[in-house]
């Protein structure tokens, strides 16, 4: 598979090593101007990174914020988060607007070389300049600070630029948000606030063997290095919200938790740092445009899937429920129904019947708690049962779970559950 | 057909429970909300000697605070931990750390001491004279005359599984990942002690019955203040 891809490109190479040539001029752009601070963009710098959560990826664990230092793990190697507080020798000091620009909107380094897309620039493309100058306004308000951070660890042949340079003319759409008039504003302000700054895509998205995230945009995907799955936000079986209100989905944003479900891993991780920052309106605009995308199931649908069960598998079945009686019954309920706000339904939840048991299993080896918010300040908390039960035990009661009360899952094997091990801490 | 009845049956009588075990019947505390760490810190059996996991309950507010953090922020690691703290702010941490300071569990049984006479000896001057010439000073200076801590920063060292201290040692002296990413007066102070005291110290603490109040800030020098002042300073603390 990588093979063929690989092979794929040759043909094209002519004609790319001539691109490269014209292209390589405008990277020497300098024009070290800056013009006076302004309060006020500023301020709307900030709330715009937050709204992008450079932050999130910018700052190590317990670490100086923006100053970078934080290693994201993907199969192509070891990414070290660059320092951007406006220091002159170990951060962006020396930048200049334009080249600002250049690195979020082309994905191109100060030096003219081309940064890794696990900066998520492919969605930070369509922010536009407007907005981008306000960030930089922001970053170079910052206090400087002095952090050099050890350099990437990329696995070859990723660490070759040409490579890169395949990836890009391959895969890069550059791109400002192009409204769509036939929206609503309130819609397009979601769109721009989904696929632009919040880059939604940069998990929701399968990647294929070269990183890329693919055509079928927010489709779902498994996080690079990472061990979760991050559902599809289009399909009524995974997490598209196209049957939710609102209401509901705003809440999930803005608290993390709601009567349906809880965000947990990854996106706990992106509502306690971005999403519950965010302006009352702007949720309410990604809500409306992620309600637009997703897809609602028919009721026949719905119905038709449930076979009759054979009897091996319910016996398999029935293995699970004394360990849910004795483990989880006194959280999530007799009937799976949880309670709203506090432990999320295990019943009709999306995130137990998905076709990736992935995350369910990590729920249980792991535990957690939904995000600290302001919505939600005192969350509870579900035990990880790594230490307390065994990997065959977590296997039937995973399996009993997604498929009781209605639930409809594959069944889960000890193997499975030994495989979704593993963790970025 | 009829299982489809039966299946669309079955989701009313879910809802319906749903109803009946609303959020009332959940208890709106805090000991609710920390299940998840009671079943590692919760009652006799695990805070029992012969556990890994470390008691918590009783210990100074201060303390629990600074390590709840440490987890969090990377400074300490237990992968568990680091999970389930990863999205909580300073504010329900500093709760969760009172909570958990107020609880009074029955502390276990002191174990039979199996050191020779010497070795007890040599523990106990460490314990209560220092090493002026390696300039480890008593640990009572700190941790109390009792040796049940100083409230609010600085934790009791009785009551303690043997397997525990002996992992916080080899933390602090091998830095690592477990403990003493930076460097403070605790790890400073474990560096310069010999592996053969650190065991006789981990075997010694727990024959010792938990008696005693703990200590009050005040009775603290000022030296030994300035040494501790990153821990002591306690940055968000509040009573
Ligand atoms: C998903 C993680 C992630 C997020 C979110 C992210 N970045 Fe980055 N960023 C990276 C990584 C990794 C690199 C290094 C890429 C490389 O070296 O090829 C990088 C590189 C950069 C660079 C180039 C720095 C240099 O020294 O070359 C700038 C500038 C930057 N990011 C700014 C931002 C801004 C502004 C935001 C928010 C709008 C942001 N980043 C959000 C991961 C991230
Ligand atoms: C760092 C990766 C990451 C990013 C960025 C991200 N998500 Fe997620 N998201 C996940 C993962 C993993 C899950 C599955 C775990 C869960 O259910 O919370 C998820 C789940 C969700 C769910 C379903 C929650 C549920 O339990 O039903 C929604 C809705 C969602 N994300 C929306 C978004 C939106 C909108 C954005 C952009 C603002 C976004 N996500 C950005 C990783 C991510
Ligand atoms: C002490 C209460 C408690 C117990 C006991 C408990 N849970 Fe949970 N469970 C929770 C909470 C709280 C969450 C939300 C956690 C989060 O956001 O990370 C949760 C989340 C989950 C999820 C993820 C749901 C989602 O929408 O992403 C699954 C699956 C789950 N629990 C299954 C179980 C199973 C199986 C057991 C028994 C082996 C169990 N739980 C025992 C409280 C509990
Ligand atoms: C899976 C078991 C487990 C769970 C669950 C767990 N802990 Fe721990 N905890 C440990 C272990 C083991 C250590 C000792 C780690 C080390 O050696 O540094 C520890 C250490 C601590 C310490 C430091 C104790 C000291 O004396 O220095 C505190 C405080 C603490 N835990 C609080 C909590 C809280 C609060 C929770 C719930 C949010 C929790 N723990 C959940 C196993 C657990
Ligand atoms: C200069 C003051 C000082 C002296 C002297 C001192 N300690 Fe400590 N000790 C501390 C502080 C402060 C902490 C809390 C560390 C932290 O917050 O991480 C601590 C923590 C500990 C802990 C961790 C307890 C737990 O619950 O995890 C142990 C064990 C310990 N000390 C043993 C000793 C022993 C044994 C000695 C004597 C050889 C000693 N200490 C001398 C200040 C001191």
């Amino acid at each position: 598979m990588k093979l063929s891809n690989k092979f794929k490109f040759t043909g094209r190479r002519q004609t790319i090593i001539f691109a490269a040539s014209l292209l390589l001029p405008l990277s020497v752009v300098a024009a070290n101007q800056f013009p006076a601070p302004d309060a006020e963009q500023v301020k709307r710098g900030e709330y715009l990174s937050r709204a992008a959560n450079c932050m999130g990826c910018h700052t190590t664990r317990g670490g100086e914020p923006y100053a970078g230092g934080r290693t994201l793990k993907t199969p192509f190697g070891e990414f070290v988060t660059p320092n951007i507080t406006p220091d002159n020798e170990t951060g962006i000091g020396r930048w200049s607007g334009e080249d600002f620009w250049q690195a979020l909107h082309f994905g191109k380094g100060r030096d003219g070389s081309y940064l890794y897309p696990v900066f998520p620039y492919t969605e930070y493309t369509k922010v536009t300049r407007e907005d981008a100058d306000a960030i930089f306004a922001y970053l170079r308000s910052l206090k400087p600070v002095a952090q050099t951070n050890p350099p990437h660890k990329i696995n070859p042949p990723y660490d070759n630029q040409f490579l890169l340079f395949l990836w890009r003319t391959w895969y890069f759409k550059e791109g400002v948000h192009e409204p769509d008039n036939s929206k609503s504003e309130e819609w397009n302000r979601g769109n721009y606030l989904v696929q632009g700054l919040g880059h939604c895509n940069a998990c929701h998205t399968p990647r294929n063997v070269w990183g890329a995230t693919q055509d079928s945009k927010l489709a779902g995907g498994e996080i690079m290095g990472t061990y979760w799955y991050a559902p599809s936000l289009i399909s009524p079986l995974e997490a598209g919200v196209g049957e939710w209100s609102i209401d509901e989905i705003v809440k999930l944003l803005s608290t993390g938790i709601n009567k349906h479900a809880v965000t947990s891993g990854p996106m706990a991780t992106v509502v306690r740092q971005s999403l519950q920052y965010l302006s009352p309106e702007d949720i309410r605009a990604m809500a409306v445009y992620l309600q637009s995308i997703g897809e609602k199931r028919s009721r026949n649908e719905a119905l038709k899937k449930i076979p009759p069960m054979p009897e091996r598998v319910s016996k398999y079945l029935a293995l699970g429920k004394p360990v849910y009686e004795k483990h989880c019954q006194g959280c999530h309920g007799e009937s799976g129904e949880g309670v709203p706000g506090i432990y999320p339904p295990l019943a009709g939840n999306r995130n137990v019947t998905m076709t990736s048991p992935h995350n369910t299993i990590r729920s249980v080896l792991y535990g957690g708690f939904p995000p600290v918010t302001a919505g939600n300040p005192r969350p509870y908390g579900m035990p990880p049962f790594q230490h307390i039960i065994r990997d065959n035990e977590i296997a039937w009661v995973v399996s009993y779970i997604r498929n009781t009360w209605g639930n409809l899952g594959s069944l889960v094997s000890p193997e499975e559950v030994d495989s979704s091990r593993g963790n970025e801490f | 057909m009829k299982f489809i009845v039966f299946i669309l049956l079955w989701a009313i009588v879910g809802s319906a429970n749903a109803l009946e075990l609303g959020a009332s019947e959940i208890p709106d505390t805090l000991e609710q909300r920390v299940k998840p760490c009671i079943i590692c810190h919760g009652d006799e059996d695990r805070a029992g000697r012969d556990a890994y996991y470390p008691r918590i309950a009783g210990k100074p507010a201060g303390y629990l605070f600074n390590q709840l953090r440490n987890f969090r922020d990377g400074r300490r690691y237990y992968q568990a931990m680091a999970i389930l703290l990863e999205n909580m702010s300073d504010d329900y941490l500093l709760e969760i750390a009172h909570y958990f300071s107020s609880l009074k569990y029955p502390y276990p049984q002191p174990t039979a001491n199996t050191l020779s006479p010497d070795e007890t000896q040599a523990v106990e001057t460490l314990i209560h004279s220092g090493d002026p010439d390696r300039d480890i000073p008593a640990c009572s200076a700190c941790h109390g005359k009792a040796l049940t801590g100083t409230k609010p920063f600085i934790p009791s060292l009785l009551g303690l599984p043997h397997a525990y201290l002996a992992a916080q040692f080899g933390g602090w002296r091998n830095g690592g990942i477990m403990r003493g990413q930076t460097p403070d007066c605790m790890s400073e102070i474990a560096k310069k002690m010999t592996q053969k005291e650190v065991n006789a110290l981990a075997m010694w603490l727990p024959t010792q019955p938990v008696t005693g109040e703990p200590a009050e800030m005040e009775e603290l020098t000022p030296e030994l203040m300035q040494r501790c002042h990153t821990i002591l300073s306690g940055e968000g603390f509040i009573q």
